[in-house]
C-alpha cells in the first residue's frame, strides 16, 4: 500500500474545509452593513473584509465578508458568517473566545468564558486541527480578529 | 484518494539530451550535509527526502563553510583589530583576508571599498542613513523600480519622512522586465540617486544594471545597487558595471547568516559621516570630540560579526572553486527545465518570464491558494516560499496577494525539480 502523501493534512483539509474554501457561504458586499473592518495577514497575503448589520439592541442580523484567502481562512470566515448570524455581541465574542482556545490549546475548556452556543462550538471544531500547525492560526482566526474589530467599531485587524 | 496523479495528466519531460552538467552533482550534494537529511519523519512514518527549493530566501552551507567557523571557534578564536596577543594577530589576519576575497570577488578597486554589515537590509539603512542623510533634502528624488524588495524600499522612507524628498518608481512590464524608456523619463536635475536591484527576488529578472549605471551616470547621479540575487548567479564586477555602491548579504551565498557586504567607491564613502558610533570606528575619543577612521573602519562599529566573517569567506571560496559561470550554466539548466515542465501544467500561470532570469520561478495555480500549496507540497519535502516575498509593491503590480516560488541553487538537481511537478500535480488533485 503507497503512503497517501497528504495524510497528516487530512485532519486539517477535512471535506468541509475544502468545500466552505471553494464555495464560501455569505459571500457578499451588503449595501446595509453598519459596521466593517479589513483584516490583513501580511504572512500569506490573506485580505478579507467583514460587514455585519446590527440592530440598536446589538445582534447581529446580518453578517458577510469579501476577499479571498487560502482555504482555511477562508472556511473559517464562512463558517464564521454562519454560527454568528443571529447572535448578540456578547455571544459573539464568546465564542470567539473559545473557538481561539480552541485553536491554540490541546485541552481547551469551553465553559471557561462563559456559557456559550455548544453546537456552534461543535461546528466550527473541523478547523481545530490548526493547533498542529501554528503558523495556520492566524488563517483560522483572522476573520474572527476582523470580527472583533468590526463590532468595536475599528476599521481594520491585522493578525501580526 | 490515488497516492500519484493520472499519467495521462503530466506533462511530457523535455527531449532527452539536456545540457551535460558542468560539475558532479552527486559530489557537490555531498559537501551540504543538510541535503541528505529526511523531513517530517517520526514513529511510525517514513520521512521525506529534502527538496529544498528556497534558496532565494536563505541558502544550505557546505562543509567548508561550517567547518571554518567550527575551526574558528574551536582554535582561532579571539576578538579583531586591538589585541596585542597571538591569537588575535591570528584572527584579526584570518578575518581581514576576507575583505580581500570580497574585494576580488566582485573586482573593487581596493579593499578599503568593502564594508561588511550584518546583512544587506542593514547596507541600505546605512546608505541611506548616512550618505542619505547628508545629501537628501526637499525637492530632491530618488529612483527605485518596482521590482524591489523592502529593505530597497523602507530604509529610505524612514530618511524620507525626516528629509523630504520624493520616491519615483521605474515600472515593469508584463514579464517583469523594467521599461527603461520611463527610466530614462524620471532621470531629471533632481535625481540624487538610483538605488534599484540587480535581480528580482520574485521574478528573477537580471536587470540591465550597466545600462541603468551609465544613464544615471549621464546626468551626474550614483547608483547603488542590490546584489543579493545576483552574486549568487553570475560574476558580478563593480568597476565594469561603474557602480557607486553594490550590497549583497552572505546567506544567500551559501555562508552563514549576520554578515553582508556594502561596496562604496572610495570618493563616496570618504565624504560619508559615520552610521553607527562605538569602539573600532574611532581614531580618537575625548569628551571633548571624537575623531573617526577612514573607511571601511569608520561605518564597521563594535565587535564585527568575525566568525561569520570567517565564513563567508569560506563560502566565497567554495562557489569559485566550483566556478560562478558553471554555477550559472547548472541553475539554467534546472530553470528552463522546471519552467517548461510547470508551464504545461493547465491552471499553472509562471508570474516573471523575462529572458535571461535567476534560477527562480514565481507560480500561482488557479483557484488554489499559495499558502495551500506551500504547505501540501512541504509535506511531500519540497520546501517552496510562499506569500509576498517582501515585495508588496510587485505583488500589487502583478495583481496577486501571493505567489509560491521555487528557487533554485548550485545543489539541485531535475530529479528535484521533477519532484516539484509531481507536488504540484497532486496538489492540484487534492483540491480537484
Amino acid at each position: 500500500m503507497v503512503q497517501d502523501p497528504f495524510g497528516d493534512l487530512r485532519d486539517l483539509y477535512q471535506e468541509v474545509i475544502l468545500d466552505h474554501g471553494k464555495h464560501p457561504r455569505n459571500h457578499r458586499h451588503p449595501a446595509d452593513a453598519t459596521h466593517e473592518a479589513r483584516g490583513d495577514n501580511p504572512l500569506c497575503g490573506d485580505r478579507i473584509t467583514v460587514y455585519l448589520r446590527m440592530t440598536t439592541s446589538g445582534t447581529v442580523e446580518d453578517v458577510a465578508f469579501v476577499g479571498r484567502g487560502c482555504a482555511i481562512s477562508t472556511a473559517s470566515a464562512s463558517l464564521m458568517t454562519e454560527v454568528i448570524k443571529g447572535k448578540t455581541e456578547a455571544e459573539a465574542r464568546v465564542l470567539f473566545e473559545c473557538f481561539h482556545d480552541m485553536c491554540t490549546k490541546e485541552d481547551a475548556d469551553s465553559h471557561s468564558h462563559g456559557p456559550v452556543d455548544e453546537d456552534a462550538l461543535e461546528r466550527l471544531a473541523v478547523l481545530a486541527g490548526v493547533r498542529e500547525f501554528p503558523v495556520r492560526v492566524k488563517c483560522a482566526t483572522l476573520a474572527w480578529h476582523t470580527l472583533a474589530a468590526a463590532m468595536t467599531g475599528g476599521l481594520k485587524a491585522t493578525t501580526e | 484518494m490515488p497516492d500519484t496523479p493520472d499519467p495521462r495528466c503530466r506533462p511530457q519531460p523535455p527531449h532527452k539530451g539536456l545540457p551535460a552538467e558542468p560539475y558532479d552533482i552527486e559530489a557537490v550534494r555531498e559537501d551540504f550535509p543538510i541535503l541528505s537529511r529526511l523531513v517530517h519523519e517520526r514513529p511510525g512514518r517514513l520521512g521525506k527526502p529534502l527538496v529544498y527549493l528556497d534558496n532565494a530566501a536563505s541558502a544550505q552551507k557546505p562543509r567548508a563553510v561550517i567547518d571554518a567557523m567550527t575551526r574558528c571557534m574551536k582554535l582561532e578564536y579571539s576578538n579583531v583589530h586591538r589585541g596585542v596577543h597571538y591569537l588575535s594577530q591570528q584572527t584579526t589576519d584570518a578575518y581581514e583576508a576576507v575583505r580581500d576575497k570580497v574585494q576580488k570577488l566582485i573586482n573593487a578597486a581596493s579593499r578599503e571599498e568593502i564594508i561588511f554589515t550584518h546583512n544587506a537590509t542593514e547596507a541600505f539603512n546605512l546608505v541611506a542613513s548616512s550618505w542619505g542623510r547628508k545629501t537628501l533634502g526637499p525637492g530632491d528624488e530618488i529612483i527605485l523600480s518596482v521590482l524591489e524588495h523592502h529593505a530597497n524600499i523602507v530604509p529610505w522612507q524612514l530618511i524620507q519622512a525626516e528629509k523630504g524628498f520624493a520616491i519615483k518608481v521605474i515600472p515593469c512590464d508584463d514579464r517583469g522586465i523594467l521599461d527603461l524608456d520611463a527610466y530614462a523619463a524620471l532621470l531629471g536635475p533632481r535625481t540624487k540617486l538610483v538605488s534599484v536591484t540587480h535581480g528580482s527576488n520574485v521574478l528573477g529578472t537580471i536587470t540591465p544594471v550597466g545600462e541603468i549605471i551609465r544613464l544615471a551616470h549621464a546626468h551626474g547621479v550614483p547608483v547603488m545597487i542590490d546584489g543579493s540575487q545576483a552574486v549568487t548567479h553570475m560574476a558580478v564586477d563593480v568597476q565594469a558595471l561603474d557602480a557607486d555602491f553594490y550590497v549583497f548579504t552572505g546567506h544567500k551565498l551559501y555562508g552563514p547568516t549576520g554578515i553582508g557586504v556594502l561596496y562604496g567607491r572610495k570618493k563616496i564613502l570618504a565624504a560619508m559621516p559615520p552610521y553607527q558610533g562605538g569602539g573600532d570606528m574611532i581614531a580618537s575619543v575625548s569628551f571633548n570630540g571624537t575623531t573617526f577612521r577612514e573607511p571601511p573602519y569608520r561605518f564597521e562599529a563594535g565587535t564585527p560579526p568575525i566568525i561569520e566573517g570567517i565564513g563567508l569567506g569560506a563560502a566565497i571560496d567554495y562557489v569559485k572553486t566550483l566556478g560562478l559561470a558553471n554555477i550559472c550554466a547548472h541553475e539554467r539548466t534546472l530553470l528552463e527545465y522546471a519552467s517548461v515542465r510547470l508551464a504545461a501544467i493547465e491552471g499553472v500561470r509562471l508570474i516573471g518570464t523575462a529572458p535571461g532570469k535567476a534560477a527562480i520561478i514565481s507560480f500561482v495555480i488557479e483557484g488554489i491558494h499559495p499558502h495551500d500549496i506551500g504547505m501540501l507540497a512541504d509535506q511531500m519535502g519540497v520546501a517552496l516560499r510562499v506569500g509576498r516575498h517582501c515585495a508588496e509593491p510587485l505583488m500589487e503590480r502583478f495583481g496577486l496577494e501571493a505567489t509560491c516560488r521555487a528557487s533554485f541553487g548550485l545543489y539541485n538537481t531535475i530529479a528535484e525539480a521533477e519532484a516539484l511537478v509531481d507536488a504540484v500535480l497532486a496538489v492540484k488533485e487534492f483540491f480537484r
